[in-house]
C-alpha cells in the first residue's frame, strides 16, 4: 500500500447544500467539470464518471461507500480498465463543512497502488475541478480552461 | 478652555467624511476573494514558509516533529509559520489518532495560476520552463 495521500481544501461562498448539488447534479457538473457523476448513490452501488460525448465515455468507475447529504461522500475511484480489480481502486472522501458564511470542501484522496498512474492524474485534476467549481458557484462562470 | 461642542461634532464629521473618501482609493477589503489572495501572497512572501511548503510538497502528511527535523528554526517558529500557512489555506490539517498531520494544499496556488495564465500559453510556458531547468542543470 502506497501511503501517499492528497488533501485538497477550498472555501466556497455557498451553502453546503449548493456545493453538494453541484457535485452530483449532471446539469451543474456539465458546466464546470465537463463530466457527470452517475449512480443511484446507495452505499454499495456503482458510480461512473461520464463524458457528455455521443458515446457517453466512462472515464472513472467505483463504488459508493458513504452517502450523507450534504456533508460526506466516500467513493472508491478507479480507471474503468481496473473496474473488476478492487485491489487497484483508490479512495476519495469528500467532506463539506460550514465555516462562517462559507462552505469548506475537503477532498481526501488516498489508497493509491504503487506504480499507478492515477496519482499523477488526480494531482492535475482536483485543483482544476475545485477552482472551476468555486468560480462557477460564486460568479456563475466556470474556469475557461475547463473544456 | 473646552472647545465648543459644535466644533467637536464638526471634527468627527470631517473624520468620517475623509475616511469615506479615502476608502475609495483603498483595495476592496470587503471582497472576500481579495482578502483570500492577500493571505496567500503574504504566506508565500517568506523563505522559511516556502521551505516548509517545499518539504510538504516532497512528502505530504507530516507531523510538526518531522517538519522541524533538520530545520534551522525553533519549534515555536515552525508552529507560527504553519499557522499562517493554514490560515492562507496553503496547508490542510488532518488528525490521525493523536497525530496532527500537515498536507500541502495547492488549490490557492492553482487559482492564482488560472487567473493569470491563459490556456494557449501553457505549452509554451512549460517548454520555456523545461529549457531553463535543463540549461541550469536542475531537476524540472
Amino acid at each position: 500500500m502506497n501511503e501517499e495521500k492528497f488533501v485538497y481544501v477550498i472555501y466556497i461562498a455557498a451553502t453546503p447544500e449548493k456545493v453538494w448539488k453541484a457535485l452530483l447534479d449532471g446539469e451543474v457538473t456539465r458546466q464546470y467539470w465537463g463530466r457527470e457523476n452517475v449512480s443511484d448513490w446507495k452505499p454499495g452501488s456503482k458510480w461512473e464518471h461520464r463524458r457528455f460525448d455521443d458515446a457517453r465515455t466512462v472515464d472513472l468507475v467505483g463504488k459508493v461507500v458513504e452517502f450523507v447529504p450534504p456533508r460526506r461522500l466516500v467513493l472508491t475511484w478507479a480507471d474503468p480498465a481496473d473496474a473488476a480489480d478492487v485491489a487497484k481502486h483508490t479512495r476519495v472522501a469528500i467532506d463539506i463543512e460550514t465555516v462562517g458564511d462559507m462552505a469548506r470542501l475537503t477532498v481526501t484522496h488516498d489508497e493509491f497502488k504503487p506504480g499507478s498512474d492515477m496519482l499523477r492524474k488526480i494531482a492535475n485534476g482536483w485543483p482544476r475541478v475545485l477552482s472551476s467549481l468555486k468560480s462557477f458557484l460564486e460568479t456563475g462562470r466556470p474556469l475557461k480552461t475547463w473544456a | 478652555m473646552r472647545p465648543p461642542l459644535v466644533s467637536l461634532d464638526m471634527q468627527v464629521f470631517t473624520c468620517i467624511k475623509l475616511r469615506h473618501q479615502l476608502a475609495a482609493f483603498l483595495p476592496a477589503r470587503q471582497d472576500g476573494t481579495v482578502r483570500e489572495i492577500d493571505k496567500v501572497f503574504k504566506a508565500l512572501a517568506d523563505p522559511s514558509r516556502r521551505q516548509l511548503l517545499d518539504r510538504l510538497h516532497a512528502k505530504s502528511g507530516q507531523t510538526l516533529n518531522e517538519l522541524c527535523k533538520g530545520l534551522d528554526m525553533t519549534r515555536q517558529a515552525v508552529t507560527q509559520h504553519l499557522g499562517l500557512l493554514e490560515e492562507a489555506n496553503l496547508i490542510a490539517v488532518q488528525w490521525q489518532g493523536r497525530e496532527k498531520l500537515h498536507y500541502f494544499n495547492p488549490v490557492p496556488i492553482h487559482e492564482i495560476y488560472e487567473r493569470w495564465i491563459r490556456k494557449f500559453e501553457r505549452e509554451r510556458l512549460t517548454a520555456l520552463h523545461n529549457l531553463k531547468t535543463k540549461l541550469e542543470g536542475k531537476q524540472p
